[in-house]
């Protein structure tokens, strides 16, 4: 379904450079200082968590089941009760300054739960009253029409598709005009078509100065959205990086060659060079920092020749984040 | 104070009332009807007076805190637990709204339902049997209060409950006995002594004795006793509700 962006809301806004290339330096607009959580059942689901959010940032938190995003992310929304550490939202404390802090924040929960037998119209005004704002027809239409709600509404929340539920609940957060907006998990379970769709919602929320902190599965989506990445493993934050960085500092290029015929071994003469042999000896594959400026693929195709290596095809390839954060994980 | 989010939980609540109106509403108000038909004219005609008063009349107060009682514990504790059991009250504890004012939304709506409720039960009484309302500022403060009381009680009872079975447990088989108990359908001074020293633990006693007297200037205890008793209630109430929100029973992880 296409989206329909007004003003505030622009377009253009989809090509814009990550805000970081733009807004420099950035203020932080939630500070989080030795978070701590541990459940009743004795989980202790995050440890001494220390995480600035700059303001406009697309903040992508990735980490595996269980990791700790929800519990962090329900913390600073006021819904889990810390149990050590401060947290700071544009400079109110979640505990002391609850009204002020909370009131900024727009939060879309992972679960679609909903007011089944609510109109649309009727749960995203009820959303806006109860974060302290007057009632605002306007403001409520132009959300509907945004997220392409308008037509529906008048329905039963009920009545509709996953997709719209998952729309309904982004108006919900909307609605009291957040300058912080918290998606967990926005696009699970929703088709590629609606995926598309709310990429270009949170870019457009971007452009119009709301910070936004994302919990994913989908790597790519946090590699396509994110100014910065955080992970987050086993309660602990391992790594925050702005995203262009990381993929520089840990991603890897491979240059991968079908040889025109197989090897046994790597000869002697390549031994210099990071090379290993695959698909029975048929393929000779180099890696290499794609960071390095001088990779020394040329040397390798000449010391190739002069080995007497033939190659019939060649192909490079790049370590998305998903291999990043996978590697991440697994040694975090 | 947040007025808007009071405004807006309270208008929530209230559309929900009119959404099951039969439930809300119209059922509680044919079920008490019957209590009429059955106990004021079938059996109530073959019963003497109590102090002057035709049985029918004598139950009239006793049915209304009946009711009172079961649709102020039965409307707060639903309106809390519902949002606990879909999800949505992810967005209530994300809110910035104070427990005071979810409080006064929510029992404010549940004890305006009960309150509407007993008006029209009252309505309905006066088609079947004499009512008299000898002390109605009395009658008003007693109807007020209990319906206050009993949606916190009702409240804490939906924060308390993490099944349908627990939300229907108190009401059933705590209201409802203590209400039939505790002097609806008589005079504790129709009990030999002992049950009568027995039933002053029944707290509904208080209740319907200070409500009884507002009609008909008769009562079981005093109606400063009634009053007090009442107000009591409210305050214990209050404070555990208070205790559940500052501690996150059963509300936050």
């Amino acid at each position: 379904m296409p989206l329909q962006l007004s003003r505030d809301f622009p377009q253009s806004s989809y090509n814009a450079a990550p805000a970081s290339a733009i807004v420099a330096p950035m203020q932080s607009i939630i500070s989080v200082a030795g978070l701590s959580k541990t459940y009743a059942t004795g989980l202790n689901a995050l440890k001494d968590i220390n995480l600035e959010i700059r303001a406009g940032e697309i903040f992508a938190l990735l980490g595996p089941n269980g990791a700790g995003k929800t519990t962090l992310i329900g913390t600073i929304c006021g819904i889990v009760n810390p149990s050590a550490g401060h947290v700071r939202v544009a400079g109110h404390d979640i505990v002391r300054d609850y009204r002020a802090s909370r009131s900024l924040i727009g939060l879309v929960p992972q679960e679609l739960t909903t007011d089944a037998f609510e109109t649309v119209w009727d749960t995203v005004s009820f959303s806006r009253g109860l974060f302290g704002k007057a009632p605002n027809p306007a403001h409520i239409e132009k959300i509907l029409k945004e997220l392409s709600l308008w037509p529906k509404k008048g329905s039963m929340i009920r009545t509709l598709s996953g997709g719209m539920k998952r729309r309904v609940m982004i108006a919900k957060a909307l609605s009291h005009e957040p300058q912080i907006l918290f998606l967990d998990e926005p696009t699970a379970g929703v088709d590629v078509e609606l995926r598309r769709d709310m990429w270009q919602v949170v870019r457009a929320l971007r452009a119009s100065g709301v910070t936004i902190i994302l919990t994913t599965h989908y790597i790519d989506e946090a590699e396509e959205m994110a100014d910065r990445i955080g992970v987050i493993s086993k309660g602990e934050l391992i790594l925050v990086e702005d995203k262009t960085v990381l993929m520089k500092k840990l991603g890897r290029k491979q240059l991968s060659l079908q040889l025109q015929q197989p090897l046994t071994a790597v000869p002697a003469s390549l031994a210099a060079f990071n090379l290993a042999l695959s698909a029975g000896g048929s393929e000779l594959t180099y890696t290499y920092d794609s960071h390095v400026e001088r990779a020394g693929i040329a040397t390798l195709l000449k010391a190739l020749d002069e080995a007497g290596v033939a190659f019939k095809d060649l192909q490079t390839t790049q370590s998305s984040l998903e291999d990043i954060f996978v590697n991440l994980v697994k040694v975090g | 104070m947040n007025v808007h989010a009071i405004r807006a939980i309270y208008a929530f609540e209230m559309a929900r009332t009119r959404r099951t109106l039969f439930q809300s509403i119209i059922s509680p108000v044919i079920s008490t009807s019957l209590y009429f038909v059955v106990f004021g004219a079938a059996i109530g005609s073959r019963i003497s007076e109590i102090e002057g008063i035709s049985y029918g009349a004598f139950i009239v107060p006793g049915l209304i805190m009946l009711s009172l009682l079961t649709q102020s514990v039965s409307n707060a504790s639903f309106g809390i637990y519902f949002p606990k059991f879909t999800g949505t009250i992810y967005e209530l504890l994300s809110a910035p709204v104070s427990f005071f004012e979810i409080v006064l939304s929510y029992v404010g709506a549940a004890a305006t339902k009960s309150i509407l409720l007993g008006v029209i039960i009252l309505a309905t009484a006066w088609l079947f049997v004499p009512v008299q309302i000898q002390h109605p500022v009395w009658m008003v403060l007693f109807l007020l209060l209990t319906a206050v009381t009993f949606s916190l009680l009702g409240f804490l009872i939906g924060i308390w409950a993490d099944n349908f079975e627990k939300l229907q447990f108190v009401p059933l088989l705590i209201i409802t006995p203590l209400t039939f108990l505790g002097g609806s359908f008589y005079s504790i001074h129709m009990l030999p002594p002992f049950w009568q020293t027995v039933t002053l633990f029944n707290p509904v006693v208080y209740l319907v004795s200070g409500f009884r007297w507002s009609f008909y200037g008769l009562a079981d205890v005093s109606v400063g006793v009634s009053l007090g008793m009442t107000l009591v209630f409210l305050g214990v109430f209050l404070a555990v509700v208070a205790w559940m929100f500052r501690t996150g029973y059963r509300l936050k992880a």
